[in-house]
């Protein structure tokens, strides 16, 4: 493209991105449309991905397309393999595409549909891409070290030790959060519960087919099995139907908790090839189709957001999740923004597929636009919603109130207008009893995604199964998270444990991974059954705690990359990291002061810890006082290791910078690809 | 239409990467096995201890 051409395309991008921008945060008192919202995002990114992480790949990451990276010097035809770009960009993405961009925003838009949208593209395009990109170099210039062992390296023992603490602790959070949602979306909903419960025996028969019928024909097997869950979504509608068939499929909350606490030490303890390597599959499938089916019915309906741009719960009184716009709504959309968990995936897999140093910024920048760009869809999903619905949906009923009418009440007193016979029609629509209380954002998102849905293929007809399609797309792509990172975090526990009793770390010794299976589940366990316990409804307490622990983990790897960035003497430079991760350490510190002290009880757990020991006594008391005082402690020991980290950083910065300290990488040295020769 | 047709390689090769389809044509070629039963297990044994370590993100 000549240059006087580029000037001309790039400024209308810029000026049209602008435009949207300027519109999405001024517009107040009437609707917008969500189209806005997808100009905006394009362009933001566009821009993003042409000038800054152009930028950052010239100046500060040098990409070297000459050098050799670890999947052609260690091809083993295994783990490190030259794979085309397209094909590492489509499985880092699905790798780092889970139900978080998806709930995260759904729960965010009780402050309007500003906040969330403005964090998810800055917050991406400056932080969480960043992050993603230059943790995926830096892991592919070190053989594909994970980032425990480059935090180690670069930062010290410290620095190795909190981030292999806060990956687990992340991992216990978020499996425990993850499960709430599903007990959550499915309680009381025969359909929902019959529909995934059918996915078990879809997976048993995929499995045999893959094994016996057509050994290897995953995609083929996966189009069946989708077929096949479509037709349970079918069914479920006779189900919730029939009294006796009904009865069958409801679950209250604590015995689905139960259920899916079996199930996760099942599917981590027993060689269940034959379930749950389907389901994988099954669920990738789902995830990629219904993600892209939803991006083309935003663009094709265009709807129009009911939600207003601001809500008056920015003050900390929202009835989703208590605390104001700073720093919750920061902490509460992570992984559409940024989350560390991604420097897990970008230093996994990923850096052992790349062929070339350059295809990192496809990979690692773009991959992380395209989960923003997600995000960005559940925004609209859920502010397409009357406001008084989204509220009705997803506030507990330790908020508004058991009864139909006097939720309806408490919510319309807010300034959302919303009535029960509006709540019941939708409830009907949808093949639901009913809709209130329904926390934890998966059925918001239904909702939403369904009423999109609805408007451009099947009208009102198919709301209830385009409803059902979403929850059973959401709840088995959180299982598949489930039970992966119960296997996961079992991984890391008998590889931890291995250095004290060496059978422990043996992944085939059945003791070991009974033990370590048991302690994983029974960890997680317990904050699902808190937060099913919990009169808040538990997302109230258990989000915030997540959203803490993974925007740590990125400040752990904001750390790692920073300490590069000044060893390899572009220290200049360094603001590319450090503004993110300042930002981040402003966010996480003061929402963990928050969650602790604050002296609210629906935001500080010790508050809310008090307020339990002075009031009424009951048979739950002690536990919740108990649950309470142990949040906060987890969220002190959290906030703690990372400062850790931080102080540990810091002084070896100052030190380098000073000449005290030398400079030295560990990189692996170079060696001159032999691709180019190939391809020439 | 040369375009429309890379852009369905591209994606069918995304897709059976994605699936492990791709690993497993590996697997067969790395041990010079034709695709059966028995071969697929033992592309699941191998392929297993590194597919369960891989982890997912939220």
């Amino acid at each position: 493209m000549n240059k006087t051409l580029a000037i001309l395309v790039w400024g209308t991008v810029a000026a049209l991105g602008g435009a949207a921008v300027s519109t999405v945060a001024v517009r107040r008192g009437e609707p917008i449309n969500a189209l806005w919202l997808v100009v905006a995002a394009t362009c933001c990114y566009a821009l993003g991905y042409r000038f800054y992480s152009k930028f950052i790949a010239a100046k500060i990451l040098v990409l070297d397309g000459l050098r050799a990276t670890p999947a052609e010097r260690l091809e083993n035809g295994r783990d490190f393999l030259v794979t085309n770009k397209w094909v590492v960009f489509g499985h880092h993405f699905a790798a780092i595409a889970g139900p978080g961009p998806l709930v995260g925003p759904v729960l965010a838009a009780q402050f309007g549909y500003l906040p969330g949208t403005m964090w998810v593209l800055a917050g991406a395009v400056f932080a969480g891409c960043v992050q993603d990109f230059v943790i995926l170099l830096f892991s592919v210039r070190r053989d594909g070290k994970s980032l425990t062992e480059m935090a180690k390296d670069e930062i010290g023992l410290v620095g190795g030790f909190v981030a292999y603490a806060a990956v687990i602790s992340i991992l216990i959070i978020l499996l425990g959060v993850a499960a709430l949602i599903v007990v959550n979306a499915l309680k009381a909903s025969p359909w929902g519960t019959f529909t995934i419960a059918m996915t078990m025996p879809i997976a048993l028969l995929m499995g045999v087919y893959l094994r016996r019928i057509r050994p290897g024909r995953v995609l083929e097997v996966s189009a069946l099995g989708f077929v096949l869950v479509l037709a349970a979504i079918w069914g479920g509608q006779y189900v919730s139907q029939n009294a006796a068939l009904a009865r069958l499929f409801t679950f209250n909350a604590p015995t689905l908790a139960i259920l899916i606490i079996v199930y996760g030490f099942a599917a981590s303890a027993l060689p269940v090839w034959l379930l749950l390597a389907p389901r994988d599959y099954l669920s990738t499938f789902v995830k990629l189709g219904t993600i892209a089916l939803l991006g083309v019915g935003i663009v094709a309906l265009h709807p129009t957001l009911h939600m207003p741009a601001l809500t008056r719960f920015v003050d900390g009184s929202g009835p989703v999740f208590a605390g104001k716009i700073f720093p919750f709504a920061f902490i509460t959309i992570a992984c559409g923004a940024v989350s560390g968990f991604h420097a897990l995936i970008s230093s996994g897999t990923t850096p052992k597929l790349i062929a070339r140093e350059t295809e990192s910024r496809m990979v690692g920048y773009g991959a992380m636009m395209c989960e923003s760009a997600v995000a960005v869809m559940a925004v609209i999903a859920a502010c397409v919603m009357q406001p008084g619905i989204y509220f009705a949906i997803n506030s507990p009923a330790g908020i508004v109130g058991q009864a139909p009418a006097a939720a309806a009440a408490t919510i319309s007193g807010w300034g959302f207008p919303v009535t029960a016979a509006d709540m019941q029609a939708l409830a009907h629509a949808v093949g639901e009893q009913t809709l209130y209380n329904r926390t934890g954002g998966a059925p918001a998102f239904a909702v939403g995604m369904a009423s999109i849905f609805s408007h451009s293929l099947g009208g009102e007809r198919l709301m209830a199964l385009w409803y059902h399609f979403a929850l059973m797309f959401e709840a088995l792509f959180i299982l598949t998270v489930l039970d992966a990172g119960t296997r996961v975090a079992r991984f890391m526990v008998q590889d931890a444990l291995g250095h004290v009793y060496k059978p422990l770390g043996r992944t085939s010794w059945y003791p070991s991974i009974l033990a370590t299976s048991a302690l994983i589940v029974a960890a997680w366990g317990y904050f699902l059954w808190q937060g099913v316990k919990d009169p808040l409804g538990g997302i109230n307490s258990l989000w915030p705690l997540f959203g803490i622990s993974n925007q740590l983990l990125a400040t752990v790897a904001l750390c790692v990359a920073t300490s590069i960035i000044i060893k390899l003497h572009r220290a200049k430079y360094a603001a590319v990291t450090l503004i993110p991760l300042a930002g981040l350490v402003a966010v996480t510190f003061t929402a963990s002061w928050h969650k602790i002290f604050d002296s609210n009880p629906r935001v500080g757990f010790l508050a809310q810890a008090q307020a339990l020991a002075s009031g009424p006594a009951t048979g739950a008391t002690s536990r919740l006082i108990f649950n309470n005082r142990l949040d906060a402690a987890v969220t002190g020991i959290l906030i703690v290791m990372v400062t850790l980290v931080l102080v540990e950083s810091l002084r070896q910065w100052w030190g380098i910078l000073n000449g005290e300290i030398e400079a030295r990488v560990k990189e692996t040295p170079f060696v001159r690809t032999r691709l180019v020769e190939e391809q020439g | 239409m040369k375009q429309i047709i890379t852009s369905w390689q591209i994606l069918r090769n995304v897709l059976r990467e994605i699936f492990d389809e791709a690993a497993y044509a590996r697997f067969l070629r790395r041990r010079g096995l034709a695709s059966s039963s028995k071969a697929y297990a033992a592309f699941r044994r191998e392929f297993e201890g590194a597919k369960e370590s891989r982890p997912k993100c939220c």
